[in-house]
This record gives structure tokens, C-alpha cells and sequence, in this order.
């Protein structure tokens, strides 16, 4: 098996890691790495629990080789908030319970921070559009598309 | 503030006080099973299965598979002659002389690796000689089926289960309440029907994950993602014919349940493994697709319904035959079969009752309790029957369902009183909520629009006495900290611990934290986190550890004060006296006690309160009649309604509305109950539309999500409104008791009844695809 050294830039820090060329980016992350918030649901891209930014993009990190990551800017849910305070999308999801057991939640965080990014005012049918590859067996969608137009409301009024 | 408002509902219960665990969950931070770093020394594991549904296993050879480099250790059934279950003990960890259906575990090997712990999977030759499969529960119970478990005579079982020795039949339950027989004459319509309800899997987005080590002494430490840690221990414990003490579960928070990690199942396997390689932490993490076949799944199906009333509409009789597909063992699912035979009459009043539920063995994937534990599945067909049961006789159906459900005091089916409900306002709320009466047109000329609604009821299933028990403690600054067995899943049991702490101790939420994570080692026994009955037993055992902290508190300050407890009280972290009205915070007191005058010594100390709570007035039924004094402990009941369109090109349905209404006793967080509703409203709207094991000669032919579909985001309602009724549990704190699973028990029907006001089709059973619906239109003729 090749090893290569990669370097990555994630949630605002550069890592230096020597990873295996069949690792995906989610064991380099859980495993090597232990930021174990981006979850493991099924390892098939079929679930969206390992969801994280990749150079700004949502992406299944299960399905992305580390090695092609080489030079790239990733977040995963334990980036997402500030210093000092959550991201709105964190805030709202705690303020209108879109949480349950939280398996689902780094990946549906992610991808909410990514719509609310490119689309700062999503209409329903975009919020649901936009998490359908996140799969949730808990809540039922219904806080968390709330919790999506509660954190676009957040964001016009603090922007 | 008056004497007489002490034993008022205290804040914060009632109050919707934010999930204690939701920044965790949000910042990435809560730790899960599969998160805990165990360094290099960790193992991985891997489980080589059966590929025949039934065969009996003549030669294991494992030497290839030990030699390949990295692989240190390869266990058989060999070295586990022991059986485990939970109340019919009929498993053994991995097989021993037959296999018993596709992915029943025949070996295990422990790797440096995944991938070698795989390829050694491919070098142990296992040779079988393969036998006749059941794979219909109807026929599996009759005597031409070949017997799958001839030594059901000899296992260990409870005393409320009955196997049939010398059948595939596990369980028999029976109902023989009145004269059935005599009573159908009287009727002036009566109800024949079939339905066939598919298994089903849980999906937990966490799939199941456990790890085990084994340290030089024989101690056991077992990692897992976890339900069940006391059950597990004790579990594991008697099968390996080992001291319970001897036998640590630690179970962090669980990414998703509803039933699949209850009891004990590829936890036992790892623990057997990590026995060999002592030392070694031993990780097995299921992957998605042996999450669907190997893991639990809800039982199937096959049931038999007749029901008939009178001519003012008044239920007379009722004979029910349930064949259930237990699958390869049933330990845990016989269970199943007599709550389903316990609530066979559904949630309605009715004097004549035959009812026979068998759980019956098959070559399928082994069953065990899912959400609702057997009444989704039996209310799909029941509360179907009696739409059409009314239709017959010219009643409308909500009207029909008003006259004969269930009332406080009403006689039920096991011939014990019904205890106060709110079952009818219930009914009530839901038909309001959802126009009961009114069509709206649809919003397309090639769609049709109905409205259904369903009922339901459910007790929670568990042994008489499953008991739980709480600690509290406080700390030097007076916050709280609460010591509890039972496991959150998502549910918001934690909050709801730590709302009952706060109020029965009179402290703030804010400063009340949970134990965690559960430690069997010292967490306070819980027997297991299923069956909704957390809120109301864990509950009280937490309350009466607070109480009993507080009396404890109130004591010490009384004595230094010269004052009675009973003119004290603990308002906000403080204590105060009604009479004297002094004042001390909890902070200091808690832990150092109070000085005496002085400089003369000192009272009181650190304070621990300890509560329990077990019902005690649970009594058996007879085995010939299923009659007794009190079967459950109490029913939870509700209603649901679905507004919905049939598109008729397609058959594709869209659930337009959805309202649920339940009598929760009391709501200790409102909007948490809600959100079980709706989430579990949607969880039954996903079984109902698509969800279905397609087993093939007893394989499961869809063991992926993009084969086995969930509802997403894109199919959930636009509009979910949920009810509470509130009607006290005599027992519950502040009258509280459980909703969890009850939230998707009457969504089939509801659905199916709303397809029926639609275009007047019916199934014999989910999932209610575009497909079968079309075609089932095409059939009536409504399409052409
Ligand atoms: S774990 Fe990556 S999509 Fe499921
Ligand atoms: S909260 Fe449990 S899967 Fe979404």
C-alpha cells in the first residue's frame, strides 16, 4: 500500500498527514485526525451523515479520496461555529429542537450552511431540495427545514 | 406564597426547557460509540455468515484463516455452547451444528484490520449440508413445516411466554373473552379481511457498534451503542456462564434506536471474540448492509381479522388470527406476540373476543422489537376493519370509533378496567384538526384527494417487574447531578431527567447536569430504554431521588434553624422558610453540612438522594382465557389523520396533512413531545409508502438506502400539526406517561383509509408504492 503526505487546511488549520491511498477523507478525519463530529452512517454516499465543506463545497467525505485533498480547505461541524458564538444554523437547530438523537446533525448542519451560503434566502421547496441527501430517521425533516428559514432570518438580520 | 401551592406542578415541568444535550450535538462535540479513540492496539472485527437460509453445518475449517498474517484470533460456536436471549432463550452467540438463515453468524475473526479481518473471512471453508427453508409464517405453523428449533422444548423461558414443543411455534397467545361464536349472529354487519405487513428495518442513521476487551482477570468492558447496558450485561453475563459483576457496559449517546439495539445482539459476538485476544479492545462495526439483514428487523406479518356490530354500530365480536414471521429467533419477538394479543381488541370496548397470535419461526432475518413493538403492524389491518365495518353499516367512521373506544372504566379485552384516558377527545381533536367531513378539491384534475383517520392504543410490553433507579447528588456550588440507567436516543430523555430533578428538588434546569455516559459499573440499574416507559418509570425513580435529597436537605436545616421541615422548602437553589422567613442557598451546605453554634460541631454533609420505582401490581394472565386482574402497567391512546392526493397517472400519493393528537397524561416538555409525534408520524408515513424487506427464498434482495427507501426531506408533509390531551397517569410523575413509539402506531391505516376516501381501493398491505396503488386502481377499474 503507497503512503503520500498531504497537506489540508481544516476548519481554518493546516495538518500535515501521512495517509494510506485508499483512505477516504472521512477515516482521514475520524481516524487519523479524531474529529469524530462527521459521522459514519453507511461509508456508500448514501446517507450525507459524513457531510463536510470541501473548498467551500458540500461534499460525502466517505466517497472523497484524503489524497485528493491534497492542497484543499475543509470544515466539518466542529468548524462551524465561531470563537465566541454557534453559526446561526447551529443556533437555530438548538432553538427549534431540529435535533434528536444528532447523527444526522454534522451532515444536515453542513449542508444547511452551505445552502444558506449560495442562497441566503432559500424558499421551502430549496431547503428540501437541498437536504435530501441528508437522511434523518428521528425528527421527520420538520424542525429542521424550520430551523433552516429560522437561520436564514438570523443571518439578514445580523449581515 | 401560600402553604397550600407547594404541591402545585413545580417549574420546569410542563415547560419546554431546551435539549440538555443539543449544543453537543451541534458542535460536533457528543461523543457516540464508534467515536472513542482506543489507540493502535485495537482489533477489528469481522463475522463470516451463513449464505444458506437453513442448513446444518457439518465441517468448520479455520486453519487458513488463523495463519494469515494480522489475524489474531478466529472463534467458532465451538467455544460458546452457552444460549442467549432476553425471554425465550433459543440463540446461541454464534451458531452451533445449523445455520438458520441468511447472515446467521457461523465464525468471527479479529484483525489488525478491516480488510484483513475480511480476506480472512474468504479462507474459513465452512461445509453445510442444506436443508428445506421456511419462509411464510402461515405455513411454518402448520405441521407439514420442517421444525427449525427441535429443541424448543428445552429452553430456558418465562413464564408468560408459551412455545409449542414440537412446532415452529414459539408463542401462543390466546383471547377467550365472552361467547364469540353465539355473537355473530346477533351482528348486523360483520368484517372479513386479510393483511400482509412486510418486515421492515429500523434504520438507525448509527449503525450498530460495539467494542469489547477482555483484561487478563477475565474482566469484561463492552463499548456500544446501546439501549440495553444493564440487559446486555446480564445477558452476556449468563450466557458465558460468568458473574454479572464481571461483565462493564458503557454506552454513550446512541445515533438512533427504535428498538434495534435492545436486548443483546452483535454485542454478544464481539465480547466472544475479544475473549481470545485478551487485552485487545475488539471493535465490530455492522456495515449498512448487514444493518438491514442481520440486525434486528420488525417482525412480518400475515393477520386475520372478523369483527362485527350491531345495528345502532356497537362493536359485539371480534376473532383475530396473527401468524407472525418471527424469523430465525424469536427470544426477543415472542414477546411481540402477546402484546399484540393483549391489545387485540384494538383500543375499542368489545364484549366477545377470540384471539390467536402465534409467533412462528422462519428462515428470515431474526425479529425483535421495533417502535410500536407489534402495534403498527396490527392496527394497520384493525383500524382498517373498522372504517369499513362502519361504512357497512352506515355510520361515519369517526362517529363509529367514538361510540366504541375505549372510556375510563371500560371493560378491556383482558377483562380489567380501563384506567382514566382521553382516547375520545383525542378522536375529537384529530377529526376537528383535519376538517373531518369536508372534501377539498384537488389541486390537479388528474388527482384525488381523501382524508383518513385512525386510532390507536398501546401499553408498554416488559416483564412485570422491570424496575429503574435514580441517584442525585450535589456539588460544592449546588448544581445537581443526576445518576440514571436509562439511555438517550434522541428521545430528550435527558431533559426530561433533568427537568423532573430540577422541579421535584426546586432547583433551576440550568444548573442540573445527567451522569453520562451510562456506566454499568455505576449508573443506577435500568432495566432497558424501550417500550415509552422511560418518562414515567425512570421518571419516578429520578423524582424520588430528588425528594428524597430534598428531605435530606430540609432535615440539616431545620435542626440548625429550630424550625419544622414541613415550613421549608426549596425555591430556586435556595432554602426558605415560610415561617421564619430565612433564607440559605443550596451552594456550601450541600457538601460541608452547617456549623453548629459555637464552634460546637457540625450537621448534615453531602447530600445523595436515591429513588426506585418498579410497579408492583402487574399480575399474569391465564394461559386458555388471556383474562387477569391488570396485564400492563397503563395503555397510552391516541388518534391520527392524514389529508392526502392519489395522483391518477401515476398512483403516486402525496400526504398533504397530518395530525396526530395523543393523551400524553401529562407533557413534562410540550414541544418535545411534539416533535415525537411528528417524527414519528413520519417514520409510520414511511413505512406505510415505501419501506418493505423484499425477501427472495429468504434473502434480503435491498440491503442498501438506495434500494431500501426511507422518507427524506422531500417527502415529509408540508403540514404536521400534533396535539396534546391531557389526561393524568395515577402513577406517572405529575401524571406523565409515555409517547415515543405510539406516534407511528395508527399511520398505516390512517394513509390506507385516506386512499380508500380517495379512489376506493385497498391493499392487503404496506408500503402503498406508486405502483401497487396504480395497478390496484387499474384493477377497479378507476383507471383505464
Ligand atoms: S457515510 Fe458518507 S454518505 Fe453515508
Ligand atoms: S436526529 Fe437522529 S437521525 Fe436525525
Amino acid at each position: 500500500m503507497a503512503f503520500h503526505k498531504i497537506n489540508v487546511t481544516i476548519n481554518d488549520d493546516l495538518e500535515q498527514v501521512v495517509v494510506p491511498s485508499n483512505m477516504t477523507l472521512m477515516h482521514m478525519l475520524r481516524e487519523s485526525l479524531a474529529l469524530t463530529g462527521t459521522k459514519n452512517g453507511c461509508s456508500a454516499g448514501e446517507c450525507g451523515a459524513c457531510t463536510v465543506l470541501l473548498n467551500g463545497e458540500p461534499v460525502n467525505s466517505c466517497m472523497v479520496l484524503a489524497v485528493e485533498c491534497d492542497g484543499a480547505k475543509i470544515v466539518t461541524v466542529e468548524g462551524l461555529a465561531g470563537k465566541k458564538q454557534l453559526d446561526p444554523i447551529q443556533e437555530a437547530i438548538v432553538q427549534e429542537g431540529g435535533v434528536q438523537c444528532g447523527f444526522c446533525t454534522p451532515g444536515i448542519l453542513i449542508s444547511s450552511h452551505a445552502l444558506l451560503k449560495r442562497n441566503p434566502n432559500p424558499s421551502e421547496d430549496e431547503i428540501r431540495e437541498a437536504l435530501v441527501g441528508n437522511l434523518c430517521r428521528c425528527t421527520g425533516y420538520v424542525r429542521i427545514i424550520e430551523s433552516v428559514k429560522v437561520a436564514a432570518r438570523m443571518q439578514s438580520v445580523t449581515t | 406564597m401560600a402553604k397550600t401551592d407547594r404541591q402545585d406542578i413545580p417549574s420546569p415541568i410542563g415547560e419546554n426547557s431546551p435539549r440538555i444535550d443539543a449544543r453537543e450535538k451541534v458542535t460536533g462535540a457528543a461523543i457516540y460509540a464508534d467515536d472513542i479513540q482506543f489507540g493502535n492496539s485495537l482489533l477489528h472485527a469481522r463475522i463470516k455468515r451463513s449464505p444458506h437460509p437453513h442448513a446444518l453445518i457439518k465441517k468448520i475449517d479455520t486453519t487458513k484463516a488463523s495463519a494469515l498474517p494480522g489475524v489474531k484470533a478466529v472463534v467458532t460456536g465451538e467455544d460458546f455452547p452457552g444460549y442467549i436471549g432476553l425471554y425465550l432463550r433459543d440463540r446461541y452467540i454464534f451458531c452451533r451444528g445449523r445455520v438458520r438463515y441468511v447472515g446467521d453468524p457461523v465464525a468471527g475473526v479479529a484483525a489488525i484490520s478491516e480488510e484483513i479481518a475480511e480476506k480472512a473471512l474468504e479462507l474459513i471453508e465452512v461445509e453445510y449440508e442444506i436443508l428445506e427453508p421456511v419462509l411464510d409464517p402461515e405455513f411454518g405453523a402448520s405441521p407439514k413445516a420442517p421444525l427449525l428449533h427441535p429443541d424448543l422444548g428445552q429452553y430456558a423461558v418465562v413464564n408468560f411466554i408459551f412455545p409449542q414443543a414440537g412446532t415452529n411455534i414459539s408463542n401462543h397467545f390466546k383471547i377467550r373473552k365472552g361467547d364469540v361464536d353465539s355473537a355473530w349472529e346477533k351482528c348486523a354487519a360483520i368484517i372479513e379481511r386479510k393483511y400482509r405487513i412486510p418486515q421492515i428495518q429500523h434504520v438507525p442513521i448509527e449503525p450498530h457498534v460495539a467494542t469489547a476487551k477482555v483484561d487478563e482477570t477475565g474482566e469484561i468492558t463492552l463499548w456500544v451503542s446501546s439501549q440495553s447496558p444493564f440487559a446486555q450485561r446480564n445477558l452476556i453475563a449468563e450466557s458465558m456462564g460468568i458473574s454479572q459483576s464481571k461483565v462493564r457496559v458503557i454506552a454513550p449517546y446512541v445515533g438512533g434506536g427504535f428498538g434495534s439495539k435492545a436486548g443483546v445482539s452483535m454485542e454478544a459476538l464481539v465480547v466472544a471474540i475479544a475473549t481470545k485476544v485478551k487485552g485487545h479492545p475488539v471493535k465490530l462495526l455492522l456495515t449498512r448492509e448487514e444493518e438491514f439483514y442481520t440486525a434486528f428487523v420488525r417482525q412480518g406479518l400475515v393477520a386475520y381479522f372478523k369483527m362485527g356490530c350491531d345495528e345502532n354500530g356497537r362493536l359485539l365480536a371480534m376473532e383475530n388470527k396473527f401468524y407472525w414471521d418471527g424469523g430465525a429467533y424469536t427470544e426477543y419477538g415472542v414477546n411481540i406476540t402477546r402484546a399484540s394479543g393483549y391489545s387485540s381488541s384494538g383500543p375499542y370496548e368489545v364484549p366477545n373476543v377470540r384471539t390467536d397470535s402465534y409467533c412462528v419461526y422462519t428462515n428470515h432475518p431474526v425479529t425483535g422489537p421495533m417502535r410500536g413493538f407489534g402495534m403498527p403492524e396490527m392496527h394497520a389491518g384493525l383500524e382498517q376493519c373498522i372504517d369499513e365495518l362502519a361504512l357497512k353499516i352506515g355510520m361515519d367512521a369517526v362517529e363509529f370509533r367514538k361510540l366504541n373506544c375505549l372510556k375510563t372504566g371500560s371493560t378491556l379485552v383482558t377483562g380489567s378496567k380501563m384506567h382514566a384516558t382521553g382516547l375520545s377527545d383525542c378522536i375529537k381533536k384529530t377529526a376537528e384538526a383535519i376538517n373531518w367531513g369536508t372534501k377539498a378539491p384537488p389541486s390537479a384534475p388528474n388527482k384525488r384527494r381523501g382524508k383518513g383517520l385512525a386510532i390507536m392504543w398501546k401499553a408498554p410490553a416488559m416483564p412485570p417487574n422491570a424496575g429503574s433507579s435514580a441517584w442525585v447528588e450535589l456539588a460544592e456550588d449546588g448544581t445537581v447531578n443526576v445518576g440514571v440507567g436509562g439511555q438517550e436516543l434522541g428521545q430528550g430523555v435527558f431533559t426530561v431527567m433533568a427537568q423532573m430533578a430540577a422541579g421535584a428538588l426546586g432547583v433551576p434546569y440550568e444548573s442540573v447536569r445527567i451522569a453520562t455516559p451510562v456506566d454499568t459499573r455505576y449508573s443506577p440499574y435500568e432495566w432497558q430504554t424501550v417500550a415509552s416507559r422511560l418518562t414515567w418509570s425512570m421518571g419516578n425513580a429520578v423524582a424520588n431521588a430528588a425528594k428524597d435529597a430534598k428531605r435530606q436537605i430540609l432535615d440539616t436545616v431545620a435542626e440548625a434553624w429550630e424550625e419544622t421541615p414541613e415550613d421549608l422548602n426549596i425555591v430556586n437553589g435556595v432554602v426558605i422558610s415560610y415561617k421564619s422567613e430565612r433564607e440559605i442557598p443550596l451552594k456550601n451546605l450541600v457538601v460541608y453540612g452547617l456549623p453548629k453554634p459555637g464552634d460546637q460541631g457540625w450537621r448534615g454533609g453531602p447530600v445523595v438522594g436515591r429513588g426506585k420505582f418498579m410497579p408492583a401490581y402487574v399480575t399474569g394472565l391465564d394461559p386458555e382465557t388471556g383474562q387477569g386482574e391488570r396485564a400492563v402497567v397503563h395503555y397510552t391512546t391516541g388518534a391520527q389523520a392524514v389529508e392526502l392526493e392519489v395522483d391518477l397517472d401515476t398512483g403516486r400519493i402525496e400526504i398533504i396533512k397530518g395530525v396526530s393528537t395523543f393523551d400524553v397524561g401529562k407533557a413534562i416538555n410540550p414541544e418535545m413531545v411534539k416533535a415525537q409525534m411528528e417524527g414519528g408520524f413520519v417514520q409510520g408515513m414511511s413505512s406505510a409508502l415505501f419501506e418493505i424487506l423484499q425477501l427472495k427464498d429468504g434473502f434480503v434482495r435491498n440491503p442498501s438506502f438506495v434500494d431500501y427507501r426511507i422518507a427524506t426531506s422531500a417527502d415529509t408533509p408540508r403540514e404536521l400539526q400534533a396535539y396534546i390531551v391531557e389526561v393524568p397517569q395515577d402513577d406517572g410523575p405529575w401524571g406523565a406517561r409515555g409517547i415515543g413509539e405510539h406516534s407511528m402506531v395508527p399511520t398505516i391505516p390512517a394513509i390506507a383509509n385516506a386512499i380508500y376516501d380517495a379512489v376506493g381501493v385497498r391493499l392487503e398491505g404496506p408500503p402503498f408504492t406508486a405502483e401497487k396503488v396504480y395497478l390496484a386502481m387499474l384493477d377497479a377499474g378507476i383507471v383505464k
